[in-house]
């Protein structure tokens, strides 16, 4: 079945079985490797991506689900030279061990800081709480997620110089 | 600022592999490869009578003894280093930089490091045991001081000048008057193509520029932009896409399974089946998925309820009719005084990384390549061979990270399906990932642990004796050899499971930190080994210290108690070691631990191990809450002080040791494995639960003690064995109840404290 995918702004035709879940559609065939497989059955987070602003568990979403939508995964967030301000943080904070969970803790923080650029710590513990970490980092992903707040507000006041 | 030497970012492009340029160049030492001739865990020949006995050289290269094992440098003066440690998420890739770069007077992202690789790096065993530093940051350091010492020596000749007036600086040799040579045109013939020296000119701690900063980690940013990052993330062109069906139960054999309707599904390459070792090829991932399942419910298993009472396990690990080690003796094991005795159980416990094991290997006109998260790529190009009844050089593994690695889990297991699918579907790269119900129930297990201990303390408020008994399987199971792996285990031509060996060892391994470092008369300490293994067991993070530190450090609480004793006062007491105090005092200090305990539903304990008693020095101080309705507890806050030698990279050793603590922290109150007579039965991270964020600390400090001009000591594990005794402290300095069971689950709690 031939399904249209707008991932990160750019549309992707995808001739695919529509049970697929998303996560295979967006590792296999578009070559995206931030989103991982951690247990295929949405309990780790691992596969977290942003649908229609909504932070979605791509491992557990068949493909044909998302015609239409638009889907962003933390390639879309930035660049290795034009980091945006979540991986920012979070290289700032050197806030991984093996960082194989972080792209799933970055989409489900992209949702929240989105509705809220200033979250409390229990509201970031929440947001994450599908999200599982196993090398311990939970600390500085805290950090990197209030830091990341930070550098967002800094981005949209008024005053700061908009990159040309 | 960020340094990203330049290796990294070829290996970061999104579409796969970019092979690295370095060495591919007309590099003017590039003529052999000086790699060592295997030497591994198992024995070698004895050399020959007459052969003189070689000097000790500096950590591992006295196994690779050649400088250009360790240090190439081309003509266009491109510096590349090699390790055959691995990146474990531990940071190892940015310290032995910062090592390289430090004695080779460059900057760390001029140098190119190649990780574990048998076709290119030294043979450095396995990743494990917090050894990375001692090991290989010792060779590189030594080596790197060695080469800069040679390029130096080689400009004095040809400028026919003192060697005292030059010196290393960008990359060259300077002259007094101004005059340079670059490292690549020093660098001719066979220069580096020499053994190491025993002696090596290092620099001193206070002229090191890079050692001792905390440099950001080089992999970090590719993980947080979708680069390639680790062997889930290789894609290989005309790559097939592969899933094994794992036995329900340990004991299971394949009696039949009917193979034919799932070869006709969608995108279905092949289907194998080798005794009980079944697994389908597909074209895509989910096709391989849905395959999988649907032979799943084809298979037909015998199986038997070979497994131990869950709810019994002391009665499973006493009744062992294995061999007593004695692990320690001194005095009489006579206990005398005010005493405390206690019988201490840890559970079978998971690594739980959160992406599931994965590997590719390419079977390519007879020459076989194995991309592997395993941490030791020699032993398991061995173990591949022998299963496969191939020439170890017909056999290639290249380290690839995975997800963090926490010790022996299922990656040399998942390398070996690979490796077997690819031998039977030669020709293109097969892709394994294991699921997550495979990775639960099939990684091997930390073994499940007895401690009883019987220890008393006299009226001078000292301790008297100390009778300590432990009961455990031997906490390894690696490859070498074959019959360690699964997949050679279940095919039709078995190979059999090799007989662990016990013996107590130094660095202990059931009995690490079995023996406490603290000072008094009188101890013995046993070891019951347990050999049977009905459930599939190896090295988790810290091995036995686990347990022992728990038993311990526990033991010395209730001791302190006895003797009327602040605990951290108790602690200092019975230390000498001046370093150990060092770390026990600054925790203390820098928790406020003089201004009493905290108020309301939070207790406060502290713990301090020096893991394998040989390695790094760590205290903690922290603080339980609990929440009486329903025995959930939680740690608010941790302080903890390290000393692990030089400190290459500080921040690398607070991450490593705020993960360590963490893990621990969920280890202790949530995670036991669960299983019936038959079956493992926590598959999945529902009937496994770990910790979640709402259950993460609000702090984790770690204070690092550098010690300029020591040994590098280890890190990774040094926390593993403090924390769940300063939990288990916090809870009876609480509540007066003592917690001898772990993991601490709510139910535990609750009936503890009587809710």
């Amino acid at each position: 079945m031939a399904i249209s995918l707008n991932v990160n702004g750019e549309t992707h035709e995808i001739d695919v079985d529509p049970a697929t879940p998303l996560l295979y559609v967006l590792r296999n065939d578009l070559e995206l490797n931030a989103a991982k497989f951690g247990c295929g059955l949405g309990q780790c987070g691992a596969c977290t991506v942003v649908v229609d602003g909504e932070a979605v568990l791509s491992c557990v979403t068949p493909v044909s689900l998302m015609e239409g939508r638009e889907i962003t995964t933390v390639e879309g967030l930035g660049t290795i030279e034009e980091p945006g301000p979540l991986q920012a943080a979070f290289m700032e904070m050197q806030a991984a061990q093996c960082g194989y969970c972080i792209p799933g803790m970055m989409m489900s923080a992209h949702v929240l800081l989105r509705k809220n650029a200033e979250p409390s710590d229990r509201e970031i513990r929440d947001a994450l709480m599908t999200n599982l970490c196993r090398c311990g980092t939970h600390m500085r992903i805290l950090a990197a997620i209030r830091r990341a707040g930070e550098l967002m507000q800094q981005a949209s006041a008024p005053t700061e110089r908009r990159a040309g | 600022m960020t340094i990203i030497p330049k290796d990294e970012f070829n290996t970061q492009g999104r579409n796969g592999i970019t092979r690295r340029r370095v060495l591919v160049g007309t590099g003017a030492l590039i003529v052999s490869f000086a790699i060592a001739p295997h030497v591994s865990a198992q024995p070698q020949p004895a050399p020959p009578a007459a052969a003189p006995e070689p000097p000790q050289l500096p950590g591992s290269l006295n196994d690779a003894r050649r400088l250009d094992s360790w240090i190439r440098i081309d003509a266009e003066g491109e510096i590349t280093v090699f390790t055959g440690k691995v990146e474990l998420g531990q940071g190892i890739k940015t310290a032995l930089r910062q090592v390289a770069a430090e004695e080779l007077e460059v900057e760390p992202g001029e140098i190119n490091l190649v990780t574990a690789d048998t076709g290119r790096t030294p043979d450095e065993g396995f990743t494990a045991g917090s050894q990375s530093m001692q090991n290989s940051g010792t060779a590189i350091r030594n080596a790197a001081a060695q080469v800069r010492e040679i390029l130096i020596t080689e400009a004095a000749r040809r400028w026919n000048v003192p060697r005292e007036t030059l010196r290393a600086e960008a990359k060259s040799i300077v002259a007094q008057d101004g005059r340079t040579i670059g490292y690549g045109e020093l660098v001719t013939d066979q220069l580096l193509a020499v053994e190491a020296q025993p002696e090596s000119l290092l620099k001193s701690p206070d002229k090191l520029r890079v050692m001792g900063q905390s440099l950001p980690r080089v992999d970090i940013p590719g993980k947080v932009t979708g680069g390639v990052a680790y062997v889930q993330d290789l894609r290989l062109e005309g790559m097939l896409h592969a899933r094994v069906v794992r036995p329900p139960s340990p004991s299971a054999q394949l009696q039949e399974v009917d193979t034919a309707a799932v070869e006709q599904m969608p995108g279905v390459v092949s289907v194998i089946r080798d005794g009980s070792f079944l697994a389908v090829v597909a074209e895509g991932e989910f096709q391989a998925i849905s395959a999988m399942r649907a032979l799943q419910q084809a298979a037909r298993w015998t199986e038997q309820p070979v497994l131990p009472d869950q709810n019994n396990l002391q009665a499973f690990l006493e009744a062992t009719k294995g061999d007593i080690g004695t692990v320690a003796e001194e005095g009489s094991p006579e206990v005398t005084g005010k005493i405390f005795e206690a019988t201490f159980r840890r559970p079978y416990q998971i690594h739980g990384s959160i992406g599931p094991s994965c590997a590719v290997a390419h079977m390519d006109n007879g020459q076989l390549t194995v991309w592997s998260h395993t941490q030791g790529v020699y032993p398991d190009q061995e173990a591949i061979a022998e299963m496969l009844g191939m020439d170890i050089a017909q056999v290639r593994v290249i380290h690839m990270e995975g997800s963090g690695c926490y010790g022996h889990n299922g990656a040399d297991d998942a390398a070996a399906d690979a490796a077997l699918i690819a031998s039977a579907v030669p020709g293109r790269p097969i892709r394994v990932q294991w699921m997550r119900e495979d990775e639960h129930a099939w990684e091997p297990f930390g073994p499940a642990m007895l401690t009883k201990i019987r220890a008393g303390v006299g009226d001078d408020g000292r301790i008297t004796g100390w009778n300590y008994e432990l009961w455990s399987n031997l906490h390894s199971s690696r490859p070498g050899g074959a019959g360690n792996l699964l997949a050679a285990r279940h095919r039709a031509q078995a190979f059999a499971v090799p007989a662990p060996r016990f013996n107590i060892s130094q660095s202990g391994n059931g009995d690490r930190n079995a023996n406490p470092l603290y000072v008094f008369p009188n101890r013995r300490v046993l070891w019951h080994y347990v050999p049977e293994t009905p459930l599939r067991v190896s090295a988790l993070r810290a091995l036995g210290a686990y347990a022992n530190v728990f038993s311990i450090e526990s033991t010395m609480d209730e001791l302190a108690l006895l003797a009327g004793t602040d605990p951290v006062e108790f602690r200092l007491r019975h230390l000498e070691d001046p370093r150990a105090r060092a770390v026990v005092e600054r925790a203390a200090e820098e928790f406020g631990w003089s201004s009493g305990a905290p108020k309301g539903d939070r207790g406060r304990g502290f713990a301090f191990a020096r893991y394998k008693n040989h390695a790094a020095y760590l205290a903690v101080a922290l603080e339980l809450e609990l929440e009486r309705e329903t025995g959930r507890t939680r740690v608010s806050r941790a302080v903890a002080a390290i000393d692990s030698g030089e400190a290459v990279n500080p921040d690398g050793i607070r991450n490593q040791t705020q993960g360590g603590i963490i893990q621990a922290t969920s280890w202790t109150l949530f995670e036991q494995v669960t299983f019936d007579n038959t079956r493992v039965t926590s598959t999945d991270w529902s009937s496994y639960p770990i910790l979640r964020f709402p259950s993460a600390p609000d702090s984790v400090e770690v204070h690092v003690i550098d010690s300029p001009g020591q040994p590098f000591l280890g890190t990774g594990e040094a926390a593993q064995g403090p924390t769940p005794a300063a939990i288990g402290n916090a809870f009876r300095q609480l509540t007066g109840v003592r917690l001898y069971d772990l993991p601490f689950t709510r139910e535990r709690v609750k009936q503890a404290i009587g809710v």
